[in-house]
């Protein structure tokens, strides 16, 4: 699984961070930042999660 | 409800002794397309109660968030004040890429680390007004000694207002959250009065500059100060009576269902659960667009109902239980999309700390009248308590 995100479309609201936490961060302008951007196991679930939980769809992940 | 030869349907159809959210809801949700209604302004209007049609509305790009668009739905009619949404700087009625200066320069402000940093304030807050309550007795009325005062203390701290002003400062959101109590004339005062405020507090900001929101603002440059005052306005009414109306719900609830005091999980269920939002993101076509089946034309006004979508069986099972165990998480309490609640992270943390301080610190804690006597606020756009009567 590959994670990337667009930060020109993330509107900060954290749902990443708070679904998968190991996986995501907001940077000092509170814009989300992949920590592990292949993550597997039980971390891929979170991240579909997180995924469907993003409210400006600026996740994606390919090949899962 | 329906008036048979024309097909629309009366809204709102919240009451008194109906529970809320109304039951009706479950019958749009199982209509096809969307239910066609009318508000008591003569606005017409698209009702969407469907999980994914809601999240559908609050995502698509050919519909606006913009209230002075034809169109728009139109709720209530406005008393001597300028309309909330005539302030500059009120950016949950502007369309991206208008909106998007306004949502980057303030996103840090309330990130999930920014709003760990906040906790130990939010705590003293907290323990303060249940320090001042029971010193009184052992009686409290807990909207008016905690629900209310909690999140405007906080955000008064957020955005840097001198403590020597935080009395006034509460004093006069209370004013304007209390329609029971208020006069239309008094509203109007106490928003001139915020308003009037505000602007000193900005210019007091930028003489001399501390270590707040409303500095760090100015200090980016990034908005005009007489933008700055909508943002603030709109951060403190945005936050306040709907924070205070979920703590005080939840706090009924969590007494009703007390093997959930004190997990964590409880908090974004109370938010599904309560749905207080259930008519505040509207919005209106600008292209043509179909929705759930439904064609939906250029100019017609969209009302998603958060409630709704809520307790849609599609996407919840048992929508109608309060179980925290769900995977609640997908709830739409905050809405969806480029407009999705900024101040959710410290929403969270407020309502986490109060259950837990709460509920430790005044373990006998119970109603203080029987929960057929609550007076639910059925009239206002916000779902709420107008009092709730407690004893230890
Ligand atoms: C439980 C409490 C709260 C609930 C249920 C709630 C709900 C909502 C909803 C549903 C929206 C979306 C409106 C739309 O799409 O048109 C929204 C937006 C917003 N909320 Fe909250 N809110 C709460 C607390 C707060 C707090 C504490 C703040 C203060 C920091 C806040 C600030 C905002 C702002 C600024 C927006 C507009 C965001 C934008 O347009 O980008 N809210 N809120
Ligand atoms: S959930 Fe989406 S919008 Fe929110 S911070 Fe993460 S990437 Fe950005």
């Amino acid at each position: 699984m590959r994670i990337d995100v667009n930060d020109g479309r993330c509107v900060g609201a954290g749902q990443c961070v708070l679904n998968a936490p190991g996986l995501f961060d907001q940077d000092d302008q509170g814009m989300v930042k992949v920590l592990d951007q292949h993550p597997s196991g039980p971390d891929a679930a979170a991240v579909l999660q997180a995924v469907d939980m993003c409210p400006s769809g600026a996740i994606r992940v390919t090949g899962f | 409800m329906t008036i048979q030869d024309t097909g629309v349907t009366e809204f709102p159809v919240r009451k008194p002794d109906v529970p809320f959210p109304p039951p009706q809801y479950a019958d749009f949700r199982d209509r096809d397309g969307l239910v066609r209604s009318v508000l008591p302004t003569g606005c017409p209007v698209w009702l969407v109660t469907r999980h994914e049609d809601v999240r559908t509305v609050l995502t698509d790009r050919r519909i606006s968030s913009n209230p002075s668009r034809p169109g728009f739905p139109n709720v209530a009619v406005t008393g001597g004040v300028p309309r909330q949404d005539q302030i500059p700087g009120w950016f949950v009625g502007l369309d991206p890429p208008e909106h998007d200066r306004f949502r980057k320069a303030l996103i840090p402000e309330f990130s999930v680390r920014r709003v760990r940093e906040w906790q130990p304030t939010i705590q003293s807050i907290v323990d303060e007004q249940i320090d001042a309550m029971l010193a009184k007795g052992d009686s409290a009325e807990l909207v008016a000694e905690l629900a209310l005062p909690v999140p405007s203390l906080v955000i008064s701290t957020i955005l840097g207002v001198p403590p020597i002003d935080r009395d006034f400062f509460e004093s006069r959101t209370k004013t304007l959250v209390s329609v029971q109590t208020t006069t239309e004339a008094e509203r109007d005062v106490a928003v001139r009065e915020l308003l009037r405020y505000l602007e000193r507090l900005i210019a007091l900001k930028q003489k001399r500059p501390g270590d707040d929101l409303v500095s760090r603002l100015l200090a980016n440059g990034n908005l005009e100060p007489r933008e700055l005052t909508g943002v603030v306005m709109l951060l403190l009414i945005a936050g306040h009576e709907t924070t205070a109306n979920n703590i005080a719900l939840g706090v009924v609830t969590l007494l009703g269902n007390p093997r959930w005091i004190g997990d964590s999980r409880a908090v974004d269920e109370l938010l599904r659960y309560h749905s207080v939002a259930d008519l505040v993101a509207l919005r209106v076509a600008v292209e043509d667009v179909e929705v759930g089946g439904q064609l939906v034309k250029a100019g017609e006004g969209i009302m998603p109902l958060i409630a709704g979508a809520n307790r849609d069986d599609r996407n919840f099972g048992c929508p109608e239980d309060f179980d925290p165990g769900r995977s609640t998480r997908n709830h739409v309490a905050f809405g969806y999309g480029v407009h999705q609640c900024l101040g959710q992270n410290l929403v969270r943390a407020e309502m986490e700390i109060v259950y837990r301080t709460l509920f430790e610190r005044v373990p006998t804690l119970a109603l203080d009248t029987t929960p057929d006597l609550l007076r639910f606020k059925h009239d206002g756009t916000l779902f709420g308590l107008h009092t709730l009567p407690v004893r230890w």
